[in-house]
């Protein structure tokens, strides 16, 4: 196994709420069949798993991983009193804070953990806009790259010496001053760890090369950057990409979007590895897959409408493949408002990984202790 | 006229609306304030944009699926328009009453969704209200078009609430509860779209709304406490009038126009900034029976408005358009405008297409290391481009006298024809060292002048790259 300070997570947030039921099909169960009318995938199409459950058959490349024993499955995904709006879930597994408003991420102090006194202004690297804010905490440098290949910055001055001259200014002018408010030490903070990130990301590009080819879309194309990144030896220890926003939000033609969605995912994540094992670094990543909620029982004619208790994976060389948690029941009885009952509490899942891949005291990042599933080796 | 005269109208301008230039805020100071501000408040006074020019111009035009069009057309508005607070309140609904591109697939339809707020965003918010649940952008959008008497869809039910008048809770306290939002979704049953042609083979249409009496649940229900056979416009009735709406309203109105809120979900726990300042806008809401031109009367004319300069981050909106507002460029319909468009986004604000529902998140959390460099960087590129109208103007306001100019007049000078715009003891202190470094600054002859006009354009770049440049 990967000594521990090499050792990365990766994130790819399915962000939109995916349907964990018509992800993780249980398709010997009749009730599935009753709850899911319309977009109900049929028993022969589904990628079995076991007797129970099996894959939507748009995750060919998922599958054969599985069968590798490199995907573990945690079913019925959640957390106690469920929020069905997007944002406001979203924000609870990025903060672990299910009852209050919360600015913290957990990965942002997983970060300052491994990190205390902001070193490395990229142990974290956000690809994408925006920061998600399971990255954020204050005082903690993470980068957010559009573009790795254009980053920098006052790239339009022209001339070597009035651009290095512009840059110490700049440097000057974001260098921490005391008592300026908080927002400014945010500010300066960023224009800091910005310039110095911009130095360090630029060769993660140059240096590249593989021979595997990603998809033409935003979800491969930002999983390419994550393993550029990875590859440039910059110290990362969690890089972060979301799918297109809100892509998973299917209330409506679920049949085709959430096919499509996980023809893009399911290749992206099979490359993604594959790249990383071409240039011998495919022990040192941990990818794992979420959403922030999943979906309701019953489909609404077309779709589904915004749920619980939903899947997600945690995937790489060093994990038990296999499935955990227990798959919530469809049976109308076992519904709480039309929602099926989370077994797992996400916190959980973080844990683990917090704990068994980045060895790291778990509790005071996800705000107290929770149960193993035992799914790393 | 008095220094703080410009400072004060050149808040008001970059606030509600993207900005002007210096010769402009003096004719608005020799104006007044107050009467510039009733100006604003009345965008059928002044002349609208010449739309058929980018009719002719763009040769998006004719596509109506793909996005593009709609968003260059939205962003040559916001430079050109001489109805500044019309267009700024489009921005701003558009932030709040969220559709996305994303999910409606058809650019023409998210330019007609913003026509609706130039209709009726400084009207009554029961009329926006029901216009907007109404708009088949909107129906589409949030799914009510699969919202069925005998299938209940409640998306849009749930934010028409959450995110478009109420708000989840305010003082700690729920403002409705998941009943509330089973009732209201059934209300808005059968509000769906006219059946229009199959994009294949015929391309898109324009959608129309079509209320259908057949697919509306028509029975009772309990809404906030009412009890009644609620259709849409009833609902919309008892939301206008509760007090969480006249907080809620205020609040965003506050966040966008006055000074930084924390962000939306915290709000039910987390008292406003300024309590006394909602209060006002909140009487304003509630004494107009929700007039929003009078909510924005009373916070233009106020003192927290007015003592408000510099607490607000920039917008990538405001940034790019309050940047082409400086420089003069794009004034007139030319090729170029789709990547000052594309600038907008990578800052963080895709115009049209807010990351969720919930618009995007604001104040600092416009910033990061990635869109700060894209900020900073665009921005610097216009102002350091010295062919560019508006950077001209400020040379050749800079250029008047012929003596030598020290480093601390010069670098004060380009602050306040950039603005005016307020910077720390320190960032100054840094800029002023660099000019002095540049040797003495002169612009008696030619070739200084020539100079001159080059370090004018290099010291803009660092201004538009201090951390203070930021807020607006």
């Amino acid at each position: 196994m990967a000594n521990e300070k090499e050792r990365v997570i990766a994130v790819l947030s399915l962000s939109g709420g995916n349907d964990g039921v018509n992800t993780v099909i249980p398709y010997s169960d009749p009730q599935y069949y009753d709850s899911r009318p319309t977009i109900g995938v049929g028993e022969d199409q589904v990628l079995r798993l076991n007797d129970d459950v099996g894959f939507h058959p748009s995750m060919v490349e998922l599958k054969q991983m599985y069968d590798e024993g490199k995907v573990a499955v945690i079913q019925g995904a959640g957390y106690p009193h469920p929020s069905l709006s997007h944002f406001r879930s979203m924000d609870i597994w990025h903060t672990c804070e299910p009852d209050k408003i919360a600015a913290e991420g957990w990965l942002g102090r997983a970060i300052k953990e491994m990190d205390p006194n902001g070193e490395n202004v990229l142990e974290g690297v956000n690809i994408g806009r925006g920061l998600p804010r399971a990255m954020v905490m204050p005082g903690v440098p993470v980068a957010s790259v559009g573009n790795l290949a254009t980053y920098g910055v006052l790239t339009g001055i022209s001339g070597e010496e009035e651009r290095s001259e512009a840059l110490e200014v700049f440097s000057h002018m974001y260098s921490p001053a005391i008592g300026s408010g908080s927002v400014m030490d945010y500010l300066r903070e960023t224009g800091t760890g910005a310039l110095q990130g911009a130095d360090l990301l630029k060769v993660a590009p140059e240096i590249y090369s593989s021979t595997v080819e990603y998809g033409n879309f935003p979800i491969a194309q930002g999983m390419r950057d994550v393993a550029q990144v990875h590859l440039a030896d910059l110290g990362t220890r969690v890089l972060y990409n979301t799918s297109p926003y809100n892509a998973f939000d299917t209330h409506s033609n679920e049949a085709t979007l959430h096919s499509g969605l996980w023809s893009q995912v399911s290749p992206t994540v099979a490359d993604f590895f594959q790249d990383l094992r071409e240039h011998n670094r495919g022990e040192e990543v941990l990818l794992f897959m979420f959403s922030e909620f999943g979906r309701r029982a019953k489909d609404n004619g077309g779709g589904t409408d915004h749920g619980t208790g939903g899947v997600c994976f945690v995937i790489g060389d060093h994990v038990k493949g296999g499935l955990y948690g227990e798959y919530p029941s469809l049976k109308p009885e076992d519904l709480e408002d039309g929602n099926l009952r989370y077994k797992v509490d996400f916190r959980s899942v973080y844990t683990e990984m917090l704990e068994g891949w980045l060895g790291l005291d778990a509790k005071p990042i996800v705000g107290g202790t929770y149960e193993k599933l035992g799914f790393l080796n | 006229m008095a220094d703080s005269d410009i400072a004060l109208m050149a808040h008001l301008m970059r606030r509600a609306g993207f900005g002007a230039t210096r010769d402009e805020l003096e004719a608005l100071v020799a104006k007044g304030y107050e009467a510039t501000v009733e100006e604003l408040l009345h965008p059928e006074d002044q002349p609208d944009v010449e739309f058929d020019l980018m009719e002719r111009y763009l040769p998006e035009y004719g596509n109506l699926g793909a996005i593009d069009f709609s968003q260059q057309a939205w962003m040559y508005r916001m430079i050109n328009t001489e109805r500044q607070l019309q267009e700024k309140l489009a921005l701003f609904w558009s932030g709040v009453h969220c559709t996305g591109f994303a999910k409606v697939d058809h650019g023409r339809m998210m330019s007609v969704y913003i026509d609706l707020f130039r209709q009726h965003g400084m009207g009554n918010i029961r009329d926006l209200l029901v216009e907007l649940s109404k708009h088949p952008t909107m129906v589409q959008y949030l799914d009510n078009v699969d919202n069925h008497k005998v299938a209940v869809n409640e998306n849009f039910g749930r934010e028409l609430l959450e995110l478009f008048s109420m708000g989840v809770g305010m003082d700690g306290q729920v403002n409705y509860t998941e009943d509330d939002v089973k009732a209201c979704s059934r209300a808005f049953t059968g509000w769906n779209l006219e059946p229009c042609m199959a994009v294949f083979p015929y391309g898109r249409s324009v959608w129309r709304f079509r209320y259908d009496p057949t697919d509306h649940d028509n029975s009772e229900k309990t809404f906030l406490g009412q009890t009644g056979r609620w259709n849409g416009e009833d609902i919309v009735d008892i939301v206008a009038q509760q007090p969480a709406t006249a907080r809620y309203i205020s609040r965003h109105l506050y966040n966008f126009f006055v000074a930084d809120e924390p962000q939306v979900p915290a709000w039910q726990d987390t008292p406003p900034r300024d309590m006394e300042a909602i209060r006002i806008l909140e009487t304003a809401f509630t004494e107009s029976d929700g007039d929003i031109r009078a909510v924005l009367r009373a916070l233009f004319n106020s003192e927290f408005f007015k003592n408000a300069r510099f607490q607000k981050m920039k917008s990538p909106a405001d940034v790019v358009a309050g940047t082409m507002r400086l420089v003069k460029d794009h004034t007139e319909v030319k090729l170029g405008l789709w990547p000052i468009v594309m600038e907008c986004k990578y800052m963080g604000q895709d115009l049209l297409n807010p990351p969720t529902v919930e618009g995007w998140h604001t104040g600092s959390e416009w910033i990061d290391s990635g869109t700060l460099v894209e900020r900073i960087n665009f921005v610097a590129d216009q102002v350091g481009n010295t062919d560019l109208p508006g950077v001209k103007l400020i040379i050749d306001r800079m250029s008047v006298g012929t003596s030598v100019m020290s480093p601390e007049e010069f670098v004060d000078g380009c602050l306040d024809l950039i603005g005016p715009h307020e910077i720390g003891q320190e960032s100054r202190n840094s800029l002023i060292q660099h000019a002095s470094r540049g040797g003495e600054i002169q612009r008696s002859t030619e070739e200084e002048r020539s100079r001159f006009a080059r370090r004018v354009g290099e010291m803009l770049q660092l201004i538009v790259a201090t951390p203070e440049y930021q807020y607006g």
